[in-house]
């Protein structure tokens, strides 16, 4: 961060500030402290409803994960050749939102994109909270449900260990590895706010829980000397980890011989996916945040400009790996491959090939204009098309192979059940209760990195000093 | 407050203004020789590692060796269960698949890469650690807000409570404070 206060001095002049309003120290701190403490009873009335919902829905989700227990795979619309169904496909969607989270705090950061900082906070705890909702749907789709541990190389009675050559097991160890790797660098990057949360708290509860949270920090700069070290290196291996991820998930599919997935375009194809689809409901959640709770003045338009032009670019990757498949479908000269591509535009799913081909490739293309970058209904309504195009790029991924691989004989039609459908509401339930809770009790934006990136956080902007 | 009694002190304490000012500050404390002296800012202020004389972190190597050991292990682990632990023939592939071996490697490379750093920042931070002098303070709050300090601890060889207030006070420091538990 002493890189971003480097930085600062040399912003360039001709942007718009990343800090609007007439803003100090301390009202950076107040603006942003006083969401997280307003009384139970002053946290408005929207709160209390949109959390009700969320919950009941989580509460849904619980209900109908014990409903599968109970009863096996079998309350699912699975079929024989469909295997997979909506839980590998809620799985990829929920991971793949995440990335946009790393990609804000960690490769952003190292590009010196000072815009990150206000937003980075908040992508990190919808990374955290995606990557909860996507760890569910492995857990509850292995069917033996008490077997799950297998999954894991633990010592037991039986000498049996898992196997290592299979990339169903390389997600356990990458999603895992990307979820904690993402709770610590969030935790690093909230000690110092922690802190200030101590500091400002009026009442004991308050100042003993945020207390123990803030470890004892004193904003000691022999402290903040290895504390940005750890957070540049952080950033450095949360990088090279975000890409590896939706590799290691693309993997799921491309290390299979099925036609369809077994493709090399697959890794970077669903890492630009994910970024594409993390950003979209990085917008959906600021847009509505920062009008809640009057945050227009840290989340200014810049921000959302600047995610729109990257919703746009990704947008179009994506766009390029489906023409790209084609073309190698048509190029291999195979028929299986060639035919299923075919099939997914023209044959009983080609409903849903091109609600993704219009949600993810047409519709953000009007983000070449200035005015719908700025606007922020067609921001919000872009952004939930996205969402759903991303949602439905999974499903005809894992679902038209499925459906239709050699033999035409075993071909069949999937269709999902009510607890298919539930589940995965379910799961939008479970993220929006945590992250409603995280809206109501931490710092929703890094304090002391918008601090740090304020011109008068630069002793070299106070020249009579000198 | 005044400076009282050398015995009970554990640190003066002193505000700046700006960080400009609390970066001046600071090479002038460097200057005079005191070694158990701290700079409290609520970002990081550019330059002021260079102002106070404090080395690089080392916590790049303590990231660095943590990566080795998760990746060794991983890689150690994986070879062992394919060729001795429970070596099965499964769909045909060899026993010592290295080129499968890669993904979980590089996932624990990363995993033990993050534990080196944030335990090796907590250590070399010595943090957590709640009770440190400077929280006897009650303007010291002002440290994760808006205020610069400037902190100089009893256990420095040099430290007198009486001249360290002088001296704060003449390099620009305000509300210059001697530091007293249980006051």
């Amino acid at each position: 961060m002493a890189e971003m206060a480097e930085m600062a001095a040399a912003t360039d002049t001709t942007q718009e500030p990343l800090v609007q309003g007439n803003h100090d120290f301390h009202s950076v701190s107040d603006t942003i402290g006083r969401i997280a403490e307003q009384e139970l009873a002053k946290t408005p009335i929207g709160w209390y409803v949109a959390f009700t919902i969320s919950a009941s829905v989580a509460g849904l989700l619980g209900l109908q994960i014990f409903w599968l227990f109970w009863k096996g795979t079998g309350v699912w619309g699975l079929n024989n050749p469909a295997g997979w169904g909506w839980a590998i496909v809620n799985f990829v969607f929920w991971v793949g939102i995440g990335h946009a989270g790393t990609l804000i705090s960690a490769i952003l950061f190292l590009l010196r994109q000072q815009w990150r900082t206000s937003i980075n906070r908040a992508a990190e705890a919808m990374t955290l909270f995606a990557v909860v909702c996507a760890l569910v749907f492995p857990g509850i789709h292995v069917g033996r449900v008490w077997a799950v541990y297998y999954l894991f190389p633990l010592p037991n009675q039986m000498a049996m260990w898992p196997n290592f050559r299979s990339p169903l097991l390389w997600d356990v160890f990458a999603v895992n590895t990307y979820f904690t790797v993402s709770l610590l660098f969030w935790y690093v990057g909230l000690i110092p706010d922690w802190a200030t949360m101590r500091d400002r708290a009026t009442n004991r509860w308050r100042q003993i829980i945020y207390g123990l949270l803030a470890l004892g920090w004193r904003s000691s700069n022999r402290h903040w000397s290895n504390y940005e070290k750890a957070y540049l290196i952080l950033a450095g291996i949360a990088t090279p980890l975000v890409l590896s991820v939706h590799t290691v998930v693309s993997f799921d599919f491309a290390v299979s011989i099925l036609p369809g997935w077994h493709t090399t375009i697959f890794p970077p194809y669903f890492v630009a996916g994910a970024i594409f689809s993390g950003f979209a409901m990085v917008i959906t959640l600021m847009v509505v945040v920062r009008w809640i709770y009057g945050l227009q003045s840290f989340i200014t338009m810049r921000h959302l400009d600047n995610m729109a032009k990257i919703i746009m670019l990704t947008g179009m990757l994506v766009g390029y790996a489906y023409s790209c498949e084609f073309f190698i479908a048509w190029y291999s000269g195979s028929p299986y491959e060639s035919g299923i591509f075919l099939l997914r535009a023209s044959d009983q799913y080609a409903w849903a090939y091109w609600i993704m081909v219009t949600c993810n490739v047409i519709i953000p293309q009007v983000f070449w204009f200035r005015f719908a970058r700025r606007n922020l209904v067609i921001l919000f309504v872009v952004s939930i098309f996205v969402n759903i195009g991303m949602w439905f790029e999974r499903f005809v991924i894992t679902i038209t192979s499925l459906s239709q691989d050699y033999m035409p004989s075993s071909w069949d039609y999937f269709s999902p059940t009510i607890i298919d459908v539930g589940m995965f509401v379910g799961s939008f339930g479970l993220f929006f209760t945590l992250f409603l809770l995280f809206l109501r009790f931490v710092p929703v934006i890094a304090i002391a990195e918008v601090k740090g990136v304020m011109p008068e956080a630069d002793p070299h902007n106070y020249h009579d000093e000198h | 407050m005044s400076a009282s009694s050398n015995q009970k002190a554990v640190a003066v304490l002193a505000e700046f203004a700006n960080p400009a000012v609390l970066l001046h500050a600071a090479e002038k404390v460097r200057d005079a020789g005191y070694d158990k002296y701290d700079c409290h800012s609520p970002f990081p202020v550019h330059g002021l590692d260079a102002a106070m004389g404090l080395k690089k972190s080392i916590l790049g190597w303590v990231a660095a060796a943590g990566g080795i050991a998760g990746g060794s292990i991983a890689f150690a682990l994986q070879w062992w269960v394919h060729n001795h632990g429970y070596a099965m023939n499964l769909s045909g592939k060899p026993y010592f698949a290295f080129q499968a071996y890669v993904p979980v490697t590089f996932e624990l490379t990363i995993l033990g890469a993050c534990f080196g750093t944030v335990i090796g920042m907590f250590i070399m931070n010595f943090l957590p650690w709640y009770t440190h002098p400077v929280f006897e303070s009650d303007n010291f709050r002002k440290a994760t807000d808006n205020g610069f300090f400037i902190s100089i601890e009893a256990e420095d060889e040099r430290f007198d409570a009486k001249k360290c207030y002088a001296f704060l006070q003449s390099i620009g420091g305000k509300n210059v404070e001697v530091l007293i538990p249980n006051e």
